[in-house]
């Protein structure tokens, strides 16, 4: 019996074996310790809970205090007509959800939530796309594979600010580096930041970019996961690349690209830095998308509109929420599957 | 016999020739998706004359070291904010979640499962929404631009994801050894100390990593709680020239070349914990 224990259980009893060794002469482990289990349950079953609740008490109340309490504060602003004076010192009055009905009614609504649709769409699609390509890509194992698909995970780690500002200066009109390569393609110069047509694509590049990695991680480990016997059975019946592609590793792959889209949906949806620092949402509102806007509302403006910002931004919890519950019930499928 | 052995030697150097191909295409591949980060560099020094200049140098040739000279005279308060305030979120992140993590994963007292559907629930609401709510929060307590402040509220970035992270791991370690811990005598504090919290090491490392990674990188919750300070993080410093000298943009590069050092530093010597860390987060086990 002891033989067969890992040598993780082997190293956590070492210290204690001493103590251990007598009754473990007379009866082998295992039913001393079912013994000592379940005696230990039934003496103080109170106090076990007690115990475990300690351990989870403190994220319990950080929840309340840190997620609960600022999003009811949030809740709360968007309710009622506050003003810069009412925002310090208290006593606004409630107003229902006139709040909401002035942001659906405002000019900017529409084009904030086609934007922001459009953000996230093109944003996950691309980002998949390309992830996915790579991800087969660095399955063939060739030299160097490990440390390229390494340094793919840069863009991901770098700060936002960091990748949005270098961006903001390849794009720049006159010396960005990317128009001085299409200059000498022949293509005149692109006001990517500062013209409204192509702000929300420089942006959407960008944050691209960004997302790749992501992407490549989550589907080059989903591809680790595809039983390597499966391709070659299917390269001896005289399937090609593509065949293979489509009949085996896609069908595989489906559960974990469903839980990568759906994780890149709720995280696309609140992106709010890159957007920021590259156009501020502008030129006149032509990148404009719900984060954005709440915080031009709420922090962007010398008078500052909480009302309305908490219900710009509430409107995008809803969505963040209704993506995230989709998520959570595939993850949960998927898992009892 | 023989012709086994002379097929083999006919098919071995086409296979090595393929890959090196495909070595060559992944350089190249990794070239373009890395472009940017080069750019940053080489732009970083860059003079002020050649920054203009139509086409640009490619290479930091005749380069200047003024971007860092200016990062040095006045990013160093910056940094060593955000180096506290990272330190501080990984500090606080590790306290909560890993006994979080311990009781999900081993002890399921009854309720437990609220407090993990909260805690995914609490990591689909955007930055911008806690922020807000947090400055009507410090607002009314005065604590405003204080480091303790963003430290509570970058830690919300990380807890949810490292709560999730040390679950997924301690699920892992044999019930046996938390068993043969309890005969021994050790209380439910003992045995989480002096064995769940070791053999968790990786986790902690995973949790740390990208606590101290997103902390550093937080820009939301620092230019609304504690933007207009003297303990202002770099983030806000680079914020801030991108606002105020536009000319400038070799230091403002310089300054992200700095900001960028931990992330480059976490993936050269911590590159599997954070492959792991983006897998756990999103596929369970």
């Amino acid at each position: 019996m002891t033989s067969t224990r890992s040598p993780l259980n082997r190293l956590a009893q070492a210290p204690a074996g001493v103590e251990l060794s007598t009754p473990a002469a007379g009866s082998p482990g295992p039913p001393a310790r079912g013994r000592g289990g379940r005696s230990g349950r039934r003496r103080k079953p109170g106090a076990s809970q007690l115990a475990a609740w300690a351990f989870l008490a403190p994220v319990t109340a950080y929840l309340l205090l840190f997620y609960a309490y600022p999003l009811y504060r949030n809740v709360d602003l968007s309710v009622r007509d506050y003003t810069v004076y009412s925002f310090v010192h208290g006593g606004a009055p409630f107003t229902g959800l006139a709040n909401y009905r002035s942001i659906v009614a405002d000019p900017t609504f529409a084009p904030a939530l086609i934007h922001t649709l459009v953000f996230t769409a093109l944003s996950l699609a691309f980002q998949f796309a390309i992830g996915l390509a790579l991800a087969v890509f660095f399955t063939q194992h060739f030299r160097l594979s490990s440390l390229l698909r390494a340094l793919f995970l840069v863009p991901w780690l770098l700060p936002l600010i960091v990748s949005a500002s270098t961006w903001s200066w390849m794009l720049d009109s006159n010396s960005g580096i990317v128009n001085a390569a299409l200059h000498t393609l022949g293509i005149g110069p692109v006001n990517w930041l500062t013209s409204p047509s192509w702000s929300l694509p420089s942006v959407i590049i960008a944050n691209i970019w960004i997302g790749v990695p992501f992407n490549l991680v989550l589907l080059y480990s989903g591809l680790q996961a595809i039983p390597h016997e499966l391709h070659e059975a299917a390269a001896l019946d005289g399937a090609g690349p593509w065949q293979r592609f489509r009949r085996i590793t896609w069908p595989l792959l489906r559960p974990v690209s469903a839980i990568t889209l759906l994780l890149g949906l709720v995280y696309t949806l609140k992106v709010f830095d890159i957007i920021w620092v590259m156009t501020k949402g502008g030129p006149a509102g032509a990148s404009t998308t719900f984060s954005t806007w709440s915080y031009q509302l709420g922090f962007g403006n010398l008078l500052p509109q909480f009302g309305l910002g908490a219900a710009a931004g509430n409107l995008l919890v809803v969505m963040a929420l209704i993506a995230g519950l989709i998520y959570i019930r595939v993850q949960r499928t998927q898992a009892e599957s | 016999m023989t012709s086994t052995t002379v097929k083999f030697g006919s098919i071995a150097p086409r296979r090595r020739e393929r890959s090196n191909v495909k070595t060559v295409i992944g350089v190249v591949m990794t070239a373009v998706m890395l472009f940017p980060v080069y750019w940053m560099i080489n732009e970083s020094f860059t003079t002020d004359q050649n920054m203009r200049k139509s086409p640009p140098n490619l290479f930091p040739v005749g380069g200047t070291l003024d971007g860092y000279r200016q990062v040095i005279h006045q990013q160093l308060p910056y940094l060593g904010i955000s180096l506290v305030v990272g330190l501080g979120t990984v500090v606080l992140t590790v306290a909560l979640t890993a006994p979080a993590g311990y009781a999900l994963a081993k002890l399921r007292p009854r309720g437990s499962g609220i407090v993990s559907f909260a805690l995914l629930i609490a990591q689909m609401i955007p930055g911008i929404i806690m922020a807000m709510g947090f400055y009507a929060i410090y607002l009314s307590l005065g604590v405003l631009n204080s480091v303790m402040g963003l430290i509570l509220a970058d830690s919300t970035i990380a807890v949810p994801f490292a709560v999730m992270i040390y679950a997924a791991f301690m699920a892992g370690i044999p019930a046996e050894v938390l068993q043969a811990a309890k005969v021994d005598g050790a209380g439910q504090l003992r045995t989480f100390s002096s064995i769940v919290m070791p053999l968790s090491r990786n986790a902690t490392v995973t949790v740390g990593l990208f606590a101290f990674l997103w902390a550093w990188s937080d820009f939301v919750f620092a230019s609304t709680l504690d933007a207009g300070g003297n303990r202002e993080p770099i983030t806000l410093g680079i914020y801030h020239y991108i606002g105020n000298n536009n000319q400038q943009w070799n230091a403002i590069m310089a300054t992200a070349v700095v900001a960028s050092i931990p992330a480059t530093i976490l993936l050269v010597i911590a590159q599997k914990y954070v492959s792991a860390g983006v897998t756990a987060g999103a596929v369970k086990d």
